[in-house]
């Protein structure tokens, strides 16, 4: 596994985001508040590139009319069809396919316990060296 | 180890397809409403200033529904000049046509002056836009074809823009919307009916457009979701209407694109409609055949939307109903529903069949060597 510099991170202050081509792979690397998630920067449904993508947060349902809005920042929306992926995991929340009939009952719950459908977007490590940005690949 | 990157471009596409496709629904937009001016007389831009444009639909400010992306189009197709998504020649090239090798691109242009009230602005501004499509698109781009845009609720003034337009190169077809005023079979239309075959220009019938009437057979939904699936029952009724109207029969030459509607309820709606036909043939003595035979030979279909059944075997029967010569291939670049053109198609499809699908049946249907 080789280590690749991003950007010093005075330059990736928090809200921004840089994606870049590591041997042939395109990666986008955000700062949320100070954190730092890399993901592969093509969605699994038809590619585009997941960086044109606003950082929004998870609208979810227990009951018809009851709706929170949770994980504000945390979720990456698909610049073309709207997929949303949790940048964390790069797990996808919702079929599409089948988001009409299939119900998520879904609450604010740790990550793990709610239900995931199966199109995950490739997270890729990223760590801080010294005031790098770092990814592992 | 440390290892040099390159900065990726981000409107770069991510895939690209290697073969030469037909993309039969693109959408150009205007970078800026005077960008219309030059081809309107001076009388429509005092007009414009001092009364605005009055739809048939209610909710003047916007669409009645929100989009599910800005301007229900791609966030990443922002042209880097500023403007909407749609509105730059260069970028669509970098972003769309060059990389996806499009060699036919048909344009759509929506927000036109079908669905005003005031006919003779209607007239005017489709009319400017004709001009734009050329001016602007068409001339600068040899792949891009327009298609003439027409105050469809005046088939008098309709058919007069056809025909001034027939014969030019810069045209591969007429456009109207699936919600008019009335159901498209119905005879304020025929006009336009009777050009297009004069001219032999095929008519694309787009999916939306607000006629006044509400946008499913029930009245208004609550959600954007229910607009998008709603639109398919529109088309259904705009082709029954076609058919049973017996458009088909009084204009034998014409050809119809259903555009953005999908195609997996055309079985369905031909076997219901001929089904009732066997019973009723008494109340519309004026059809000589099935309803699914004027269906079949009059109609082809754009992808985009592209049912997307679980089994792909549900996908190839539709489409072996329809036939393989019939289906278009369409992105709808820049909108956000837009179909990567290499994902688009599952596994399974002959070589034959794509190359018709992706390209010849376009070709052959429009007219482009
Ligand atoms: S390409 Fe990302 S949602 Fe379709």
């Amino acid at each position: 596994m080789a280590r690749h510099v991003v950007a010093p991170v005075d330059e990736l202050p928090p809200g921004s985001r840089k994606s870049i081509e590591i041997d042939g792979r395109p990666i986008m690397v955000f700062n949320v508040k100070g954190e730092f998630f890399g993901l592969l920067n093509r969605c699994p449904h038809q590619g585009a590139a997941l960086c044109e993508g606003p950082l929004i947060g998870l609208a979810s349902s227990s009951d018809p009319g009851e709706i929170e809005y949770t994980k504000l920042g945390e979720i990456l929306r698909c610049p073309w069809h709207g997929w949303e992926f949790d940048i964390r995991t790069g797990q996808s929340y919702c079929d599409p396919r089948r988001f009409r009939v299939r119900a998520y009952p879904v609450n604010v719950e740790a990550g793990t316990n709610l239900v995931k459908g199966p199109y995950v977007a490739e997270t890729i490590k990223v760590a801080v060296e010294s005031n790098y940005v770092v990814v592992d690949l | 180890m440390n290892v040099q990157l390159r900065e990726r471009p981000q409107a770069a596409s991510s895939t690209g397809t290697k073969t030469a496709i037909a993309d039969c629904d693109i959408h150009p937009a205007r970078a800026t409403q005077d960008e219309l001016y030059p081809f309107l007389a001076k009388r429509w831009h005092a007009h414009l200033e001092t009364f605005g444009v009055h739809a048939y639909q209610g909710m003047m400010g916007g669409p009645p529904y929100p989009k599910a992306q800005p301007n229900a189009s791609r966030r990443d197709a922002y042209p880097p000049e500023g403007g909407p998504q749609g509105s730059s020649l260069s970028f669509m090239q970098k972003q769309h046509l060059d990389p996806n090798n499009v060699a036919l691109g048909v344009l759509n242009p929506l927000n036109t002056g079908q669905g005003i009230r005031n006919q003779d602005l209607a007239g005017a501004i489709c009319s400017a836009i004709n001009d734009w499509q050329i001016e602007k698109w068409t001339s600068k781009d040899s792949r891009l074809k327009g298609s003439v845009v027409v105050a469809n609720e005046d088939g008098v003034s309709a058919a007069a823009e056809i025909r001034k337009r027939a014969g030019d190169k810069n045209f591969v077809q007429v456009l109207l919307l699936s919600r008019n005023v009335e159901p498209l079979g119905q005879r304020r239309y025929w006009p336009i009916y009777q050009a297009a075959e004069e001219t032999g220009l095929p008519i694309g019938v787009h999916a939306f457009g607000f006629g006044g009437n509400p946008i499913t057979a029930s009245g208004w939904p609550s959600y954007y979701i229910e607009e998008m699936v709603g639109h398919s029952q529109c088309q259904q009724t705009a082709l029954a209407s076609l058919v049973l109207e017996g458009v088909f029969e009084r204009f034998p030459k014409l050809k119809m694109v259903m555009v953005e509607a999908g195609f997996g309820w055309a079985p369905s709606l031909a076997w219901r409609l001929d089904k009732v036909f066997e019973r009723l043939h008494a109340e519309v003595p004026h059809l000589k055949r099935k309803p699914s035979d004027y269906i079949r030979d009059h109609i082809w279909w754009t992808t985009q939307p592209m049912e997307d059944p679980e089994s792909r075997d549900h996908l190839f029967q539709t489409i072996e109903w329809i036939g393989w010569d019939k289906l278009l291939f369409a992105t709808d670049y820049p909108h956000w529903d837009y179909d990567e053109p290499s994902r688009v198609l599952p596994a399974g499809v002959s070589d034959a069949n794509k190359q018709a699908f992706y390209l010849d049946n376009a070709k052959k249907l429009y007219g482009i060597a």
